[in-house]
């Protein structure tokens, strides 16, 4: 049996997958452990991938050339664009997936890799040489060495599920807890954390009335996640259910706070507050006559559904009686109650933004183990964490994404910096250049980084400069080219605007807000008879153009953050020397270690004076 | 290294013979250019001196010297000029106002010294000195904030920052929440949210003429019919040297206006050179022009002699105070009518300018009038807020223009987070972090 391998990553949930397929595909050799071969992949909570911020981050991993975007495209069940009545940074591509397919296709994707060795154990001990980690000890005492080593334990740290009174040891439910790594982390220094989570009950769908429900499909033209051309949209999509709760259901779920682990202190971990309980929502906002709930496919071969916005701890018994006073719920069925689980988490300022810890060097964490929450939260960790654990082994320098240019640099940079008290999902709020950083763009903005690594393939980075040819050649064709106001007038007149008087550039009719590019197309054909365009490019020029004050804008401001940026800190500064800035300040820095001076600016407790006076002492 | 154009008084504030504006960074000739009449400077080589007007567009602020230096022979190694006007804190400030509506932003806490050190111009044992320079600078400025705060300033941006907060997490709902059962912002209350808080915003930057007036003069007017005593009356409050300097004709120093200082706070006598003249103010120029010309003063002496119109009296008073002056009515040549100097007649203090009786309760009233102005509310004394509200004003007015035309949140949001951001300057504030607060406070989100 083969005992050394390059890296070892431990569990294989999102980030797992993403950090042993990663390191793999750069060539690494990768054993991947888990304690059970048969969840590889699992959704833990609901069927669903993307959404808001997180649809950003899917097509982020995707341009770098990660999998879970293209994983979730082969096993769609339902696709739609949200936020499509906004602007273009706020398009977000969800999916709903089919919960069995999604696990058994990251499971042949890993296994169509050839280097990702597999093994079924619970890790209980890391080995550790001279603050370095050198691989791994399992339950029944097999030690597997590496030169890196990657934990991705998502909720299994010590995982305690809740439900009512009823306490129990587990990682997922029916899943065991794994135990001994925390107590061997504290032991070396590192400071643990406890949070909190929790899912709604999944019910026989067979026994719901539809008809009493609102339907929700998917879009007429549905779109994908993976920038690939080779992998397609959804074919046949199914719905999904909108229902509400009431009054009489508030009732009797009241009747269960008695009983409630979250209301008698049995739960010590902080929940996010952005995916709160039921109970939560009719304690804190007891004003609200009803909730949304959300009833969505778990898969297209099983009757199973997932009961959105009824995560839930009280006792079993309570949560059947209240779904069943829900409109659609009479005669519910019930698979599996909703549970709260509570897990350890490492607090994340002990990592470099590599995903490093700074005490233990090549040991990497990934995903919940960090304080996150959400699949793609976690895949696009585990992507960076495998990224950065193959560059350590080669002596590179790690891949540290900013701020401006993803969603993913976002996260990290929040995460290693200012840390984080409840489960860390991504908002698009959280990004300061959120009109930089689009679902649209995220191949422009990632692609090049991807290739050079030598992770994303070939093929699809010469598409990304194929496309920003043509984008610049429509830009500077659209700049250069003046419309007749004969040719124009009829469709300018047809959106009820102003035509106009004398010959104008196509780059200002553009700016005009009703006016639509592809419908520019249809209205003036003859002017674009020698350009090459595709829809994505069309795409580009049209948000280019209308964007074009506010893009430039977040440029502006990005570029002063990056002459920060560009003022190293060296490991060894010593901030002692430093005698005029804050105390407090110094605690911080010492602590973050900041690797620029951007990062020191991002510090809470770290003053603008205090940057200025660090500025004297590093610019040399 | 960040090359932006920016401008500082280099000379300490307060009063002095010359005082000096610096400016530095890429292109600054070319902002100081456009408030410049006189030589083009952007054409000119390093190391010349010459001579113009600041300028406000049509008006000429004060005629000054300029000193230009070119990249990389300056102190900070970058273009460079030096501004070198007359010594009144009010000039000064004026021409900074300028630069910085011309496009150059008031340098940090030894922002001069750091270019120059980040262009090499010192070696590295002399950073800590350096450092220990910005530290106090700031130290300064927190020593000014503290007085700020209790001026009420920050207590004020504060709250119009949690209502823009308000506003600001409404929209971010929308486009983060968009699934979620909630209920969407109504942009028309949102409009007027906006309109709301510019208003006060408005308030606080016309406040910083009266924070202003603390730190470097309240304006004071002195009316009164010819023979009133008006002149007598000023260079009797200033002491006669100094009018006497001011007053050399053909000189451009008498358009620099008198200060009279009371207890640390400066009495700044404008428009000093209409009523050394024989032109009687009031009957030639009538009472609206007489109050346009009071436009900028904040306390009017009002000069009387016993022998005014009851009926001009009257409405002129009556004019001046629905104005918004603090007016303070004197009865002068108390020693011609053997009058009381310094009790008060009809509401009226008795004084002689001539004799200098009664100017002691004169000064005091000043004092008094101007202690109470600065309890009133808040004040905005500090140019670098002052220039934050005004960011943060043209941020919501692109807010505005952007609700009129129905553009979609996230833009909206960028110019809200842009007002935001230039708030969190004076009070110190982050804003992320706030709006996420903001909205898992208020809202039930969340599957």
């Amino acid at each position: 049996m083969q005992k050394n391998y390059d890296i070892i990553v431990v569990g294989a949930g999102h980030a797992g997958c993403e950090a042993a397929a990663s390191a793999a595909c750069m060539g690494k050799s990768v054993l991947l452990i888990t304690m059970n071969m048969q969840t590889i992949a699992q959704m833990s909570c609901n069927p669903a991938m993307g959404g808001v911020a997180k649809g950003q981050i899917l097509r982020e991993i995707d341009a770098l050339g990660g999998f879970s975007a293209e994983i979730t495209d082969k096993t769609t069940l339902q696709f739609r664009m949200l936020n499509r009545s906004k602007g273009a940074a706020m398009w977000s591509p969800r999916a709903q997936s089919d919960r069995h397919k999604f696990a058994w296709e990251w499971r042949k994707k890993l296994e169509s890799i050839p280097n990702v060795d597999f093994w079924q154990e619970m890790v209980s001990e890391l080995i550790i040489d001279d603050h370095t980690v050198k691989g791994v000890i399992t339950a029944m005492g097999i030690s597997f060495y590496a030169k890196a080593v990657i934990l991705t334990n998502g909720t299994f740290l010590n995982g305690k599920i809740h439900i009512g009174e009823k306490q129990f040891g587990g990682g997922r439910t029916g899943e065991a807890a794994a135990k001994g790594i925390t107590e061997q982390l504290v032991s070396l220094g590192f400071t643990a954390g406890r949070m909190k989570t929790g899912t709604p009950p999944r019910v026989d769908g067979r026994s719901l009335d539809y008809s009493k429900m609102e339907v929700q499909n998917g879009d007429e033209n549905p779109s994908k996640f993976s920038y690939d051309t080779k992998i397609l949209p959804v074919q046949n999509q199914l719905p999904c259910f909108i229902t509400y709760t009431n009054q009489e259901v508030h009732d009797i779920l009241k009747t269960g706070f008695d009983q409630s682990p979250m209301y008698q202190g049995r739960i010590q971990g902080l929940g996010p507050r952005y995916c709160p309980s039921i109970e939560d929502k009719i304690n804190r906002f007891a004003e609200r006559e009803r909730h949304q709930i959300f009833v969505e496919p778990e898969g297209a071969d099983t009757v199973e559904m997932y009961v959105n916005g009824f995560s839930t701890s009280l006792p079993e018994n309570v949560q059947y009686d209240a779904l069943k006073k829900i409109p659609g719920f009479e005669n519910v069925k019930v698979f599996r109650p909703g549970y709260a689980i509570e897990y350890d988490f490492f607090p994340p300022t002990q990592l470099f933004p590599s995903l490093e810890t700074k005490r233990i060097s090549n040991l990497y964490f990934a995903g919940q183990i960090n304080g996150t929450t959400g699949y793609e939260e976690a895949a696009c960790q585990g992507l960076m964490a495998g990224i950065n654990a193959v560059r350590k082994i080669n002596n590179e320098t790690p891949i540290i994404l900013s701020r401006n240019e993803a969603y993913i640099g976002v996260l990290i940079d929040d995460l290693v910096n200012k840390g984080t008290d409840e489960p860390y999902r991504m908002f698009t709020s959280r990004a300061e250049y959120r009109i930089l950083l689009r679902q649209d763009n995220a191949d422009i903005r990632l692609s090049k980084c991807g290739f050079e690594i030598g992770l994303l393939p070939e093929n699809r980075w010469n598409r990304v400069m194929e496309k920003q040819q043509m984008t610049q050649q429509m830009i500077q064709f659209f700049t250069e080219t003046s419309l007749v106001p004969e040719d124009i007038n009829p469709y300018l007149v047809s959106l009820d605007t102003a035509p106009i008087p004398q010959k104008t550039r196509l780059s200002q009719i553009i700016l005009r807000p009703q006016v639509q590019i592809k419908e520019l197309l249809i209205a003036i054909p003859q002017y674009f008879e020698t350009l090459k365009f595709d829809d994505e490019v069309l795409e580009q020029v049209e948000i280019g153009f209308k964007y074009a004050a506010y893009i430039e804008r977040e440029h502006v401001v990005a570029e002063k953050m990056k002459n920060l940026e560009d003022i190293v800190i060296r490991p060894d500064f010593d901030y002692e020397r430093v005698s005029s800035i804050s105390s407090e300040a110094k605690e911080k820095l010492k602590n973050i270690q900041p690797q620029n001076l951007g990062q020191a600016s991002r510090i809470s407790g770290v003053s603008a004076s205090d940057i200025s006076i660090l500025m004297v002492y590093l610019t040399k | 290294m960040n090359q932006s154009v920016i401008a500082a008084l280099a000379t300490p504030p307060g009063r002095s013979a010359i005082g000096v504006i610096r400016l530095s960074g890429e292109g600054c000739l070319k902002v100081l250019n456009r408030c410049f009449k006189g030589t083009n400077l952007e054409e000119v080589p390093g190391n010349t001196v010459h001579y113009g007007w600041i300028t406000d567009g049509s008006a000429l602020i004060d005629e000054v010297m300029v000193a230009v230096f070119r990249a990389p022979k300056s102190y900070t190694k970058e273009d460079s000029a030096e501004i070198s006007g007359h010594g009144s804190p009010f000039l000064l400030k004026r021409i900074l106002e300028r630069l910085i509506q011309e496009g150059a932003s008031l340098a940090g806490p030894g922002e001069f010294t750091m270019r120059a050190f980040a262009h090499g111009r010192f070696d590295l044992a002399q950073a800590e000195a350096v450092a220990d320079l910005i530290a106090a600078d700031s130290d300064a400025q927190k020593d000014l904030a503290l007085s700020q705060l209790r001026g009420g300033i920050s207590h004020d941006i504060a709250l119009l920052r949690d209502e823009l907060i308000q506003f600001a997490s409404l929209i971010e709902l929308e486009l983060d929440f968009s699934e979620e059962d909630v209920e969407f912002a109504d942009r028309s209350a949102l409009l007027r949210l906006i309109e709301k808080i510019r208003n006060r915003m408005q308030e606080l930057m016309q406040g910083f003429q009266w924070g202003n007036a603390l730190k470097e003069g309240v304006p004071v007017a002195i009316v009164g019919m010819p023979n009133a005593g008006k002149s007598t009356l000023l260079n009797a409050l200033l002491n006669e040297e100094r009018a006497l300097v001011s007053d050399i004709p053909g000189t451009t120093r008498d358009v620099i206006e008198e200060v009279l200082h009371i207890d640390g706070i400066g009495f700044r006598f404008i428009d000093t050179a209409g009523y050394r003249d024989t032109v009687d103010v009031i009957e030639a120029m009538g009472i609206e022009r007489t109050l346009e010309r009071l436009k900028s003063a904040t306390v009017v002496l009002w000069v009387m002699d016993g022998t005014e119109d009851a009926g001009l009296k009257e409405r002129l008073g009556s004019e001046m105070i629905a104005a918004g002056k603090t007016v303070i009515a004197l009865r002068n040549k108390a020693d011609q009518y053997a009058l009381s100097a310094g009790t008060m007649m009809d509401d009226q203090l008795i004084i002689s300018a001539k004799e200098r009786w009664g100017l002691d309760v004169l000064k005091a009233e000043l004092l008094r009038q101007a202690l109470a102005q600065k309890t009133d509310g808040a004040l905005v004394s500090n140019i670098r807020h002052y220039e934050a509200l005004k960011n943060a004003d043209a941020a919501l007015d692109r807010v505005t223009a952007a609700l009129g035309l129905g553009v979609s949140g996230e833009l909206l949001a960028a110019d809200i987070r842009e007002a935001l951001f230039q708030l969190g300057l004076i009070t110190g504030q982050i804003t992320t972090d706030d709006l996420l607060e903001s909205i898992f406070t208020r809202f039930c989100i969340g599957k």
